[in-house]
């Protein structure tokens, strides 16, 4: 119960997320009108997403200082879970675009971004699986990760503020912006939505790291 | 100073076998020329934004042949044999100036048979070619490193283009937006913070390379 108490809140914050995020109030507006509400899952999303890969850069840096291979095993699973986050952005992106912007995808510079943060992911995970030794696998995998990592943040953070956008808040710093968000769904968003979808994403990855390390030792024991 | 001969020789080295085995710079010519003829058979004379579409898409496939090599073509003894004179700093920027060479080469012979055979739609060729020049040096630069990446990981050219191109698509994106201003005489705004932005970019990546290289060095 004492260490477990971090998983029944993300429950508790997301079941709040949920219940609040389609009964509580929020502004009318004009386009937008009820598909608001998928603030507390979209937006959320991408905050859980960066939170991962750079959670993924740092046991990647440990890895490559202190050559330890679970930190790699972390590394990996993080990456993971981060682009199941980015699918899951994606999608909830393209279904609200799809009622406010007429069509699913229209090669908005933030979707742009997101669908190269995916490829690049991918291509993570592609090149972990070619190489078959464990040792050297780490170590070309979290030199890639460091790199793609430093690559990506001129797509996300930079170059998005630079050209024009569908998205709001395309000057200055979207939703950190006091101005851009009603206060009702602010709270929502910061206590509930985003805490409770990263302790999600959080609890999906260590059961996933503790089922690798249960293979790890079956491999090695026959 | 020591390291900055031991660039100089490093890449005296690069450029003697370059020499010596032409093959291999001819092969990347005649790989130019050939896509080149495809594209002409299969396009004609393409407008000007297609145009430069094409040129860029071009820019990435020669930059994945021609850079490939560069670590590809090292045997694990020869490897060794660097490791034990040199350090991996001056290893890896002096592979990073003899690509960035060999690409603005490659970069202005591609401009010449675009010219050649799919037309010139290009108002001012200085412009355009100061710009392919300098979007083939990042280019390469991230090839570069990526070919060491793939290069230790055994693995073939393929696996660059895998590794590659999502991290290129901003950096091409930008470069194809900058070079419009090749095709007309007008300047369009937010020109300076896109140049700005792909040369801290380049620097980025060299930063990036000097870090990361020496963990992929050692065995």
């Amino acid at each position: 119960m004492r260490r477990s108490w971090w998983k029944i809140l993300s429950i508790a914050l997301l079941c709040y997320t949920i219940i609040a995020g389609f009964l509580g109030g929020v502004p009318a507006k004009p386009i937008l009108n009820e598909t608001i509400r998928n603030l507390y899952f979209h937006v959320a999303m991408w905050f859980a997403m960066m939170i991962f890969f750079l959670v993924s850069l740092i046991y990647s840096i440990k890895y490559l200082r202190g050559g330890k291979l679970k930190n790699d095993f972390y590394a990996a699973e993080f990456a993971n879970t981060g682009i199941l986050f980015t699918i899951l952005g994606l999608v909830t992106g393209a279904v609200w675009a799809n009622y406010t912007w007429g069509k699913p995808w229209s090669n908005d510079i933030k979707q742009i971004g997101a669908a190269i943060s995916l490829l690049i992911y991918l291509a993570y995970l592609v090149l972990r699986n070619a190489v078959t030794d464990l040792d050297k696998r780490a170590r070309v995998a979290a030199v890639y990760n460091v790199f793609a990592f430093f690559m990506l943040i001129p797509t996300l953070w930079i170059i998005p503020r630079l050209v024009e956008s569908l998205h709001p808040g395309g000057m200055g710093n979207p939703a950190f912006n006091t101005k851009d968000i009603d206060s009702r769904m602010r709270i929502i968003f910061w206590f509930g939505a985003v805490p409770g979808w990263t302790l999600l994403g959080l609890w999906m990855t260590s059961l996933r790291i503790r089922m690798r390390f249960i293979e790890e030792k079956q491999l090695s024991n026959g | 100073m020591k390291s900055v001969r031991q660039i100089i020789a490093l890449f005296k080295k690069d450029l003697l076998l370059e020499i010596r085995q032409q093959y291999s710079f001819y092969g990347i010519i005649l790989y130019v020329a050939a896509t080149i003829f495809v594209l002409y058979l299969a396009m004609g004379n393409p407008e000007a934004d297609v145009w430069n579409g094409l040129f860029w898409i071009m820019q990435l496939f020669i930059c994945v042949n021609a850079v490939a090599k560069s670590f590809l073509q090292e045997s694990r003894g020869r490897m060794l044999y660097f490791y034990s004179i040199a350090g991996a700093r001056d290893f890896i920027l002096a592979k990073l100036l003899f690509n960035t060479l060999l690409m603005a080469v490659m970069s202005l012979v591609s401009w010449l048979l675009f010219v050649l055979l799919l037309g010139n739609p290009i108002q001012n060729p200085f412009r355009f070619v100061a710009i392919a020049v300098f979007g083939g040096f990042g280019i390469s630069l991230v090839f570069t490193f990526l070919s060491a990446i793939s290069a230790r990981a055994q693995q073939n050219a393929a696996m660059m283009a895998i590794l590659g191109f999502p991290l290129i698509v901003p950096q091409v994106l930008l470069l194809m937006k900058l070079s419009t201003v090749a095709f007309s005489d007008v300047l369009q705004t937010g020109l300076t913070q896109m140049i700005l932005l792909l040369a801290a970019l380049n620097i980025l990546v060299i930063a990036l390379s000097i870090i990361l290289f020496p963990f992929l060095w050692k065995d």
